[in-house]
């Protein structure tokens, strides 16, 4: 198998869900590391040093929030944690952790396979840098260096903090920004609890550049967690 | 022949007799003449015998008197620990009865059944603790002493001229399974005292000195093997009657005994009691409530009380019941009753007012008839004496009726002065109208001392000559006579009248007390209404604390509210025990008396539904017969009442459970069709495709692929239906409400249901001037796709679907309606409620799921403290409506110019102006 082929560590005790994954991968060219201790998995994540870390975060010896904690304590190495759902506060807690994204069980390969690049993607950059100053998703195009939006070619205005808001979901696109990191970003610290700000802001958002505001493909809704920027 | 058949209602009877003791422990009593007999030994012995036979044989307390030999038969025996009591500072040893219960041993042995108990422990005698031994079954060896037996009591006292205070009833004796009597000579008995043999207590030397003569002990055998010997007779009676053997004397004897508020009351009681016993009779002690007992003094009453329990105790029955005449109604309750002896109290009264007023013994053996009657002399007990007459007049109404008589003086004195003439007999005409009128107001005390005053002042004043109290003419004297009798006469008219209206007032208000309960508590439909109607009857019939207990599941009595006197360990011990045994208990009562309050059981037939606690507020409130039955009626409506909403309740919980037991098997049909069905397909499919030499082409491995696809979404699909409904059912719905865009929540679920929704035109209407509402995103979601899976699944493909919402208002306290349309079918009239339920589909739509969708909507919305329903459509289709109230003030968000200063195109509720000087 290629050296350089991105190295995926996996911490998951359900053999089924690694039987799945191992084939799913493998057959996209990843590496593939296994743990199915949370211990085993720290151990892999300090030694193997891996590009990408799928996380469950039902293990059997730790908490997986816990384990998410520890490992950012020492690397920035991209963490996608697989959660079942209905648990959607622990996966808030895993993101305002420091996780990059989250899967939903039961998931397709597609997605898993969206996530990681998306993953890779934010991985491969060095942090602080800026990102690419054009932004293209589907009729919109955002120039970042001349601060100018159009939607099908038309122009569009932006409110201060609308833009704010647009310019930290490009920076991350393609991962998921909870409510929290949103807000703190956007508005600071002391909105940590105001999360009607963000929804009316999407939503104003939305009215602007979207095609169709009700159906929302670009800016989407990650319910009980936060926001999407969708790319691809 | 059927001379010799055994009677059928004497064999049920001996039948259920037997019954009821083969449950029942058995006891077996060493009954002795007096101390030093040798009964502890005997029992010893007896006990050491059972043991050698295998039997579980436990010491429940044993006094050995320090006496060797006795001491030596211990060994080998278990002792149980007593219970130590502190009583005033000292510790008291007693027997512990919860211990022995706990113990369980097949054989107990307790001492001195006539022992009484430390204060403080549950009953207050022993007999009753070892009654409570043999109701759980144990059986019991006991010693006693014979003059410590109620109804020989008075005999021993005659005879050795020591009163003993301890005394047990006759019927625990008798209902005794095996007598042994142990008996030994007088002459040994005095051998054995002299060497020191017979435990004395020192302080009680004299007296014992005076019951350990010769005679006496002879006197104490002589009772001690009589009563055994009658016990014997018992028996031979009962072997008898069992096969049927003829009895030989006449028909049983029924004796009846007027218990009256006499002094003497408690001997006549025991004497009945001795005559029943040898006639083996039964007998009843009977009190007549009259009008006039509203006279009685709290002394009498008790006098009344303490004779009825008595009576009790001794074996026979206490009845009271009310009436004009006593007489009569003695007479009427003996006829009823086959009674054919009456014994009465021989008549204390003086012969005069015997013959004015007619004696009851006269009255009754004038009608008796064929029933004897027979009058017994009682001696009074000298250490009681009665209490003068109740409710003395008070000094105002001396004071009063001293006034009254002033007004004929002045009137009199007055019309002098003007120069009128007034006749001497007018005067006296004044006097006495005074006088009447003070009678007429006043008790007799008053009413004299009227007519003495009148008689005084009118002899001072108007009688010549003037201002002397002589008198010239003797004729006044018979005025003077005339006024005096007057003033007695209607003063005793008055006050008969008087208290014949008070006791019809208080008859009155009880029949009214008992009316009003029962209608209070015919009418509740809950446990806790009753509770409550209980509880304010009995307050405010009683103006007393009053506290309801309520068993739980285990049995054990819990209060029904904070209860408004401390309510200990003890006090909740009463309780336990009144319901348990379904007896009264606690104050006022013989099984622990110490308590502070008074436990009624509400008692049905056969068991107790609960128990009433009341802390009387003023002293020997519930010792009055008419309190406690009016008392024990209320606590038997309250039973009543209390059985009819368990017995309601009951059989809800049948419908509930049958209903509960429908659904089961509805669940258990639908889930393993609709789970069974994706599974099939699954492994047909993955089969087909793992087979060696499967489908080759491409296309139809895609096509089994997506199959298996297809089918696990919508397992995964029920499966969270099913956690969703379990969430909802159990009450573990965790709703986390956040100020939410209603454009936004819907849009999510459009998206989920993108793929379902294929072909059809959903058009959204969200309208700006929506508020911001408070619900949780996920659950609101949910509902959100349900509704729409619904619509995509019961209408036809590509027929339009809607969503809308309004708002009444973005203010606190208004609701917003949101509503997903279609034109489909609509819901058949009549199911509009039906299929909000579990497992229900609409009418008979064919179609995939189990039905829970808008079960768990429901359930969602109603967490959210809104309303689903559904509507027919205007023009066909069905109109899903549910609201969201709005909880508190929505927020707002500044609004802010873009950067070319243009501001937002519409206002919405949820952004304020821009630059708003705040």
């Amino acid at each position: 198998m290629d050296r350089s082929a991105p190295l995926i560590l996996l911490i998951e005790d359900e053999p089924q869900m690694r039987r799945f994954l191992r084939a799913a991968l493998g057959a996209q060219d990843y590496r593939l590391v296994e743990a199915t201790t949370a211990r085993e998995g720290l151990a892999q994540a300090a030694g193997r040093s891996p590009d990408v870390i799928l996380l469950d975060l039902g293990l059997p010896d730790r908490d997986g929030l816990e384990v998410t904690r520890e490992l950012r304590e020492w690397t920035t190495i991209p963490i996608i944690v697989l959660s079942a759902r209905g648990r959607e506060q622990d996966k808030v807690a895993a993101l305002d952790l420091g996780a990059d994204d989250y899967l939903t069980k039961p998931f397709g390969v597609e997605e898993l396979l969206a996530r990681i690049r998306v993953a890779l993607r934010h991985g491969a950059q060095p942090p602080g840098s800026t990102p690419n100053p054009v932004f293209e998703a589907g009729e919109v195009r955002v120039d970042l260096a001349r601060r100018e939006i159009r939607r099908g070619g038309q122009e569009v205005h932006l409110t201060p903090t609308e833009y704010k808001l647009l310019t930290l979901l490009i920076r991350h696109a393609g991962k998921v920004l909870t409510h929290g990191q949103l807000l703190k970003e956007v508005w600071g610290v002391n909105y940590a609890n105001q999360s009607h700000y963000v929804r009316v802001y999407m939503a104003q958002l939305r009215q602007k550049l979207e095609a169709d505001p009700a159906r929302p493909r670009l800016l989407v809704t990650e319910p009980g967690v936060g926001y999407r920027l969708k790319v691809e | 022949m059927s001379d010799t058949r055994p009677d059928p209602e004497a064999l049920l009877r001996r039948l259920q007799d037997e019954e009821a003791r083969s449950r029942r422990g058995r006891l077996k009593v060493f009954l002795g003449a007096s101390p030093g007999v040798g009964k502890t030994f005997t029992m010893l012995e007896a006990a050491r015998a059972k043991q050698a036979e295998g039997l579980d044989v436990v010491i429940g307390v044993v006094e050995t008197h320090g006496r060797a030999e006795t001491a030596r038969l211990l060994e080998g025996l278990e002792v149980l620990p007593r219970r130590s009591v502190d009583y005033r500072g000292t510790r008291l040893e007693e027997f512990d009865l919860d211990g022995a219960i706990e113990r369980q041993p097949a054989l107990l042995l307790v001492d001195e059944l006539a022992h009484t108990n430390a204060p403080g422990s549950r009953h207050s005698k022993r007999w009753q603790d070892v009654d409570e031994l043999l109701k759980r079954g144990i059986n019991v060896y006991t010693t006693l002493n014979v003059q410590h037996i109620e109804s020989l009591n008075d005999v021993v006292a005659q005879i050795t001229g020591v009163q003993v205070r301890e005394t047990l009833p006759d019927s625990v004796l008798e209902q005794a399974d095996e007598i042994e009597l142990v008996d030994v000579t007088a002459d040994v008995l005095l051998q054995r005292l002299r060497e020191g043999k017979v435990y004395v207590p020192d302080q009680a030397s004299r007296a014992i000195e005076r019951f350990f003569r010769k005679g006496n002990l002879i006197a104490l055998r002589e009772l001690a093997l009589r009563r055994t010997a009658e016990r014997v007779d018992a028996q031979m009676r009962g072997y008898m009657a069992e096969r049927g053997i003829r009895e030989t004397w006449a028909a049983a004897e029924r004796l009846l005994v007027c218990i009256g508020p006499s002094r003497t009351a408690a001997r006549l009681v025991r004497a009945t009691r001795r005559m029943a016993a040898r006639l083996h009779a039964d007998w009843v002690a009977l009190h007549v409530e009259t009008p006039s007992d509203q006279r009685l003094t709290p002394l009498d009453r008790e006098e009344i009380l303490r004779a009825l329990e008595l009576a009790e105790q001794l074996g026979g029955r206490a009845v009271t019941v009310s009436g004009q005449s006593v007489a009569d109604e003695i007479l009427a309750y003996a006829r009823a009753h086959n009674v054919n002896r009456i014994v009465v109290g021989k008549p204390e009264r003086a012969r005069w007012r015997e013959r004015l007023a007619g004696s009851l013994l006269d009255a009754l053996v004038r009608r008796s008839e064929a029933i004897e009657v027979l009058a017994i002399s009682g001696e009074e007990d000298a250490d009681q004496s009665r209490a003068p007459l109740p409710r003395p007049s008070t000094w105002g109404e001396y004071a009063a009726a001293a006034a009254v008589t002033l007004v004929p003086t002045v009137i009199g004195l007055g019309l002098r002065i003007a120069e009128m003439e007034l006749a001497t007999i007018d005067a006296a005409m004044l006097y006495l109208l005074g006088v009447v009128v003070v009678a007429s107001r006043y008790r007799q005390g008053p009413s004299v001392l009227a007519s003495l005053l009148s008689i005084a002042l009118f002899d001072f004043c108007f009688v010549p000559p003037f201002f002397t109290f002589s008198v010239n003419d003797a004729r006044y004297v018979l005025t003077f006579g005339v006024m005096l009798l007057v003033a007695l006469v209607i003063g005793n008219l008055t006050g008969r009248i008087r208290t014949q209206a008070e006791a019809s007032r208080e008859r009155e208000r009880r029949t009214a007390t008992l009316y009003a309960m029962a209608r209070d508590l015919s009418s509740v439909r809950t446990r806790e209404e009753l509770t409550a109607a209980t509880l304010k009857n009995l307050r405010d019939t009683f103006g007393a604390d009053v506290t309801l207990l309520l068993p739980d599941s285990s049995g054990r009595v819990r209060p029904t509210e904070p209860s408004p006197y401390p309510l200990d360990d003890r006090e909740m011990g009463v309780a336990q025990w009144a319901h348990d045994q379904l007896q009264p208990a606690g104050h006022e009562t013989s099984t622990l008396p110490a308590a502070v309050a008074l436990y009624v059981p509400l008692g049905l037939s056969d068991r107790s539904v609960g128990v009433l606690g009341i802390r009387p507020t003023e002293r020997h409130q519930f010792r009055d017969p008419a309190r406690r039955r009016l008392l024990e009626a209320l606590a038997g409506q309250a039973a009543v009442a209390f059985e009819r909403v368990a017995l309601a309740e009951r059989s809800r919980r049948t419908e509930i459970a049958v209903e509960a037991e429908r659904l089961r098997t509805a669940l258990l049909s639908s889930l393993s069709h609709d789970m069974r069905t994706p599974l099939a397909a699954i492994e047909g499919a993955a089969t087909t495709l793992l087979q060696s030499g499967g489908p080759s082409d491409d296309a139809t491995r895609r096509e089994l692929a997506g199959t298996i696809v297809q089918e696990s979404q919508r397992m995964s699909r029920l499966v969270a239906n099913l956690l969703d409904m379990i969430r909802v059912e159990s009450g573990a719905l965790e709703v986390q409400k956040e100020w939410q865009l209603l454009s936004d929540v819907a849009g999510v679920a459009l998206l989920r249901m993108e793929d379902q929704l294929a072909g059809r035109q959903v058009t959204t209407d969200f309208p700006q001037t929506l508020p911001l509402v408070p619900v949780d995103e996920v659950l609101l979601e949910q509902v959100f796709v349900n509704l729409l899976e619904n619509a995509a699944k019961y209408t036809p493909t590509g027929s339009p679907i809607e969503l809308s919402a309004t708002a009444s208002g973005a203010s606190a306290g208004q609701e917003v309606v949101v509503t997903v349309a279609d034109r489909g079918p609509g819901i058949p009239a009549g199911e509009e409620e039906r299929i909000f339920e579990k497992f229900q589909r609409a009418g008979s739509t064919p179609g995939t799921g189990v039905g829970l969708g808008l079960t768990i909507c429901r359930g969602i919305v109603a967490a959210h403290g809104g309303r689903i329903w559904v509507e027919r459509r205007p023009g066909g289709g069905a109109l899903f409506r549910f609201t969201i109230p709005i909880v508190g003030t929505p927020p707002t968000v500044e609004a802010e110019a873009d950067e070319d200063g243009e501001s937002l195109e519409a206002a919405t509720p949820w952004t304020d102006p821009p630059h708003s000087s705040s």
